[in-house]
């Protein structure tokens, strides 16, 4: 199967949900006119990144009517959506979130798990941490979410493979550092590191939308890009640009690559998990 | 090792070198951003003949055209004849639109009314008015004022508070000298700026590394390792080959310049208090950027 992928390296404004909202629909009719299935936006693309005190103005609710999440519905039922946005719950918490929108559902909503707070970043300040990880189903095959932190710890993006994810969806506001003589900023090169090795060892798609634009002095290098089973990138955004970069992937290439390199079917999570049993409680105190 | 000696360690300074293409594009896109987001077109600046405010008016005119860069020339009577001629390189060069504002008359009343007043306090009553200056044109351009200050004298706090540092954005303020330089050269800066003793020109004579009592190359190598790399003191002393007192004096430097670096205290009396819990972004309203 073949599905179409738009990745939306948009500049949200900070604090500003309806100019947000506004900016995914121009880039929902984009996609359209390209033939998208599934379009990504980044991390927190409702609310741009540093939200701070703006967290409880900002946030989108899915247990009571939400004009905004009602026209994200309606807009699945044109194209598949990956929104990033600020989700409070009941009782009152609020996590950073991305829903995935079919068909005029939420399929899944994900909190995120790892919420940096050192040096530049203060998350759990302002947000309550995820708790669960979890794949689920799409009309095109299964597939799992992370935000940002939480794909720079592997054991996410490895119980999602575990979980049956073929296709990891990661967005990020990844803020630039490490100005060096390379022709990245030597945080993006971490960052496709990362992601060309998940392509490799989980042998499947890891499909990354990063955000651009400035938050105070931070600046958000953009470099979206698809990284395909082999762990070749099909994909390579331009870095610091707004764009909609849109790039067909093959779902069958899951298939040639396993069977040309079974690391799936020789992954032993039953060892892992007796091993992790045995550290867990020769370590707890 | 005397740090002061002709064979001073530089080995570190290869290690500082920068992208300078990457570097332009990063900062001439927070320039057009920063300018965007306050609903303006314009920049103002200093221009002083000197690396700094050059590096800051090349990327300026880069990120905003030159048109909408207006460059100021603030000249003290002592100020040397060589700093207004390099600026007019400058000027010449970008094609910059340029006023000469001599901040003699208004700064000397003021001296003149403290007879005994020392080279530092003059020089700051000079930083602050050209602050003065810059403000005033930047109200009646429509122009965000620029900084020139570069991260090695941040740090060291080699700045007049509410003179030098009273800027609305920082361009270059995380580029240490020895980067400064780079970029400098990549920019196509005059050469002659490029190559001259950096001197802040409050006085005749006068040269920021004498007053310092260090090099640039010195302290950016010694900053470069405690700051960037967290280098203990004791690494950065075995690391650089400068003595461990020499690297205790940079630091101490910096510790007692935090100051310079920071907004005011604020006491806090109340259950939300500017600057300890209420906490907003620069950026958070006004209009959207553009890069």
């Amino acid at each position: 199967m073949r599905v179409n992928i738009g990745l939306a390296q948009m500049y949200p404004k900070l604090g500003d949900v309806a100019y947000n909202r506004e900016v995914h629909l121009e880039h929902i009719e984009r996609a359209l006119d390209q033939g998208v299935d599934l379009l990504v936006f980044p991390e927190l693309s409702m609310t741009g990144y540093q939200v701070q005190d703006l967290v409880p103005e900002v946030a989108l609710r899915t247990h009571q009517p939400d004009e905004t999440i009602a026209i994200f519905k309606e807009q699945s039922k044109r194209l598949d959506l990956v929104v990033g946005f600020v989700h409070e719950d009941e009782r009152g918490r609020f996590f950073i979130a991305n829903a995935y929108f079919s068909q005029g559902e939420i399929v899944h909503i994900h909190h995120k798990l790892y919420l940096p707070t050192y040096a530049m970043f203060d998350e759990s300040r302002y947000f309550a941490q995820g708790n669960s990880v979890r794949a689920f189903d799409t009309r095109f095959g299964r597939m799992g979410m992370l935000i940002c932190e939480d794909f720079w710890h592997v054991s996410p993006a490895y119980l999602l493979w575990m979980d049956g994810a073929d296709v990891l969806l990661l967005n990020s506001s990844s803020p630039g550092r490490g100005l060096d003589t390379g022709d990245r900023l030597s945080g993006s090169r971490w960052v496709e590191q990362v992601n060309q090795s998940y392509g490799s060892m989980f042998t499947s798609y890891v499909i990354h939308c990063n955000r651009v634009g400035y938050e105070d002095g931070k600046v958000f290098w953009g470099g979206s890009s698809i990284v395909d089973p082999n762990g070749e990138f099909l994909l390579h955004g331009t870095y610091f640009e707004e764009a909609l970069l849109v790039q067909e992937i093959d779902l069958n290439q899951l298939h040639r690559t396993r069977a040309r390199l079974p690391l799936l079917r020789d992954e032993r999570p039953g060892l892992v998990r007796r091993e992790l049993n045995r550290i867990l409680q020769e370590n707890l105190t | 090792m005397s740090d002061s000696s002709m064979t001073a360690p530089t080995h570190i300074l290869s290690r500082m070198d920068i992208n300078t293409d990457l570097a332009t594009q990063i900062l001439t896109g927070f320039i057009r951003d920063n300018i965007a987001k306050a609903g303006l077109k314009k920049a103002v600046m200093g221009l002083s003949g000197g690396i700094d405010s050059a590096v800051s008016a090349y990327l300026s005119a880069k990120a905003l055209g030159p048109e909408n860069v207006l460059v100021i020339r603030m000249p003290y009577k002592t100020s040397s004849e060589n700093s207004l001629l390099d600026a007019e390189a400058v000027i010449e060069d970008l094609g910059l639109s340029s006023l000469t504002v001599e901040i003699t008359p208004m700064v000397d009343p003021l001296i003149e009314r403290f007879p005994d007043m020392s080279n530092l306090r003059k020089g700051n009553i000079m930083a602050r008015m050209r602050m003065i200056t810059l403000y005033d044109q930047s109200m009646a351009n429509g122009a965000l004022v620029m900084g020139t200050s570069n991260k090695t004298e941040f740090l060291l706090g080699y700045s007049t508070i509410y003179g030098d540092s009273g800027v609305a954005l920082h361009p270059i303020a995380d580029l240490y000298k020895y980067q400064i330089r780079q970029i400098a050269r990549a920019l196509g800066v005059p050469r002659q700026i490029i190559h001259k003793a950096p001197s802040a020109d409050l006085w005749e004579g006068q040269t920021d590394e004498d007053e310092l009592g260090f090099t640039y190359d010195a302290a950016d190598q010694v900053l470069y390792l405690l700051v960037d790399e967290r280098y203990t003191t004791e690494e950065t002393a075995a690391e650089t080959g400068f003595s461990h007192e020499f690297v205790c004096k940079i630091w101490e430097r910096v510790k007692a310049n935090h100051y310079k670096r920071t907004m005011p205290n604020i006491a806090k009396v109340s259950q939300r208090t500017i600057g300890h819990d209420f906490l907003y972004l620069r950026d958070y309203t006004g209009r959207h950027g553009s890069v």
